[in-house]
């Protein structure tokens, strides 16, 4: 078997390399990929659209088609992980970990017995023990609000400079994450609960698809900006740039929320007690 | 010898994208493991990414965002100052949608973990031939 792939994979890749023979050379100005429709692009977008930054231009409004369908990709995705893990009912487990913040000692409270209190003193930790760790907590509890103000950044100027709805989203994402990380998994769950990232999820989705209907609704072909321009104010080519960011958010809130869904199910394995 | 020369520098970047790829196809093929698998289909995933990156790429040109674009005074634009912004958007979209299927291959091997406590292809094949 190791043989017969290693044979498999060494036909397919010297097929490969010798046919790379034919290929462009790198950076060639005229290559194939580069001559037919990539002109285009970069020479109308900002007539078009008003947006210097051309992979934005392309991705919310020459291809928003594909942008829209990508995004309903990382909902299923998100839907998907849902079903195949979340656990219907969570029983109660033989035992909990809890600790008294003040003195640092930790409980163990077997199945039935009184809890603690819920009190700021004392806190549920996961039953793989953990120590208490002042310097990662307090370090991620400052970096994560700028981590989420870096992210909007990303989202809002995307028009402008590298960035976008997809990147935003998963800065915004990893910084929940860490945050569930660094604290438990219970905590982030307060705060951000199952139902709320589900709800974000589906919305980021719906402002989209809803930008696309309300422009045919206003008159114009699915996810044609520029029907946006009485309701937005400004030229229709202003209207283009608007409905770019307006859709980059309900990209941004999708991909934020199945982010971070995705992780409560694969860190609990869908029972939403304890994470890692 | 100079022939040859430029040969190798205008083709090695594909080269380089074929051997990760035969490194994550090799993975995705032997290994047992299921996660092994799964690292060899992102190996594969960064070989493509990595390809149509490359292929966005034009001498002399610089990053798709246009200079001085603010406002409505822009210079003319020319297509061979700017690199290719489609090959941009493709992998834009393909890395977050990577990252989204890798959490259902991950949730798929949980689940597959629960059933039959292993995650080695050929035990879980012989425990399917015992039933």
């Amino acid at each position: 078997m190791r043989i017969f792939g290693l044979l498999t994979v060494l036909l397919c890749g010297g097929l490969l390399i010798y046919h790379t023979a034919d290929f462009p050379a790198w950076g060639d100005p005229a290559s194939p990929a580069s001559t037919h429709l990539s002109p285009y692009y970069i020479e109308h977008s900002i007539d078009d659209t008003m947006v210097p930054n051309l992979v934005t231009a392309v991705l919310a409004d020459y291809r928003s088609y594909d942008t829209m369908f990508e995004t309903v990709v990382v909902f299923a995705a998100g839907i998907a992980c849902f079903f195949l893990l979340r656990a219907a009912k969570s029983k109660t487990p033989e035992s909990m970990l809890y600790r008294h913040i003040p003195t640092g000692i930790t409980l163990r409270i077997e199945k039935g017995s009184k809890t603690p209190p819920d009190s700021a003193d004392f806190e549920r930790i996961d039953s793989v023990w953990v120590p208490y760790d002042l310097i990662i907590k307090i370090t991620c509890r400052l970096l994560v609000p700028f981590i989420q103000l870096f992210a909007l950044y990303v989202v809002a100027h995307g028009h402008h400079s590298p960035g976008g709805g997809f990147q935003g989203g998963v800065i915004f994402g990893a910084a929940l994450i860490l945050f569930a990380l660094t604290h438990n998994l219970s905590n982030s769950l307060k705060r951000i609960n199952e139902k709320t990232s589900a709800l974000f999820a589906a919305s980021g989705v719906l402002v989209y698809a809803g930008t696309g209907i309300l422009c045919l609704l206003l008159g114009a072909n699915f996810l044609d900006y520029s029907a946006l321009a009485p309701l937005l104010g400004g030229d229709p080519k202003m209207a283009h740039s608007h409905g770019i960011l307006i859709v980059e958010i309900g990209v941004a809130i999708a991909v934020m929320a199945v982010m971070v869904w995705i992780y409560y199910n694969l860190a609990s394995r869908g029972r939403h007690d304890e994470g890692l | 010898m100079d022939g040859l020369f430029d040969f190798i520098v205008s083709k090695y970047n594909y080269w380089g994208y074929v051997v990760l790829m035969m490194i994550g196809m090799y993975a995705m093929i032997v290994k047992k493991n299921l996660v092994k698998k799964i690292i060899g289909m992102n190996i594969f995933q960064t070989a493509i990414i990595l390809f149509y990156v490359s292929i966005g790429a034009k001498r002399d040109a610089t990053l798709p965002i246009i200079a001085h674009g603010h406002g409505d005074a822009h210079h003319a634009v020319h297509a061979v100052d700017y690199m290719n912004p489609l090959p941009h958007v493709l992998m834009l979209t393909a890395i977050v949608v990577a990252v989204a299927t890798l959490g259902v291959a991950l949730a798929l091997t949980i689940k597959i973990y629960k059933q039959y406590n292993t995650l080695e292809e050929d035990e879980i094949n012989a425990r399917l031939r015992g039933r």
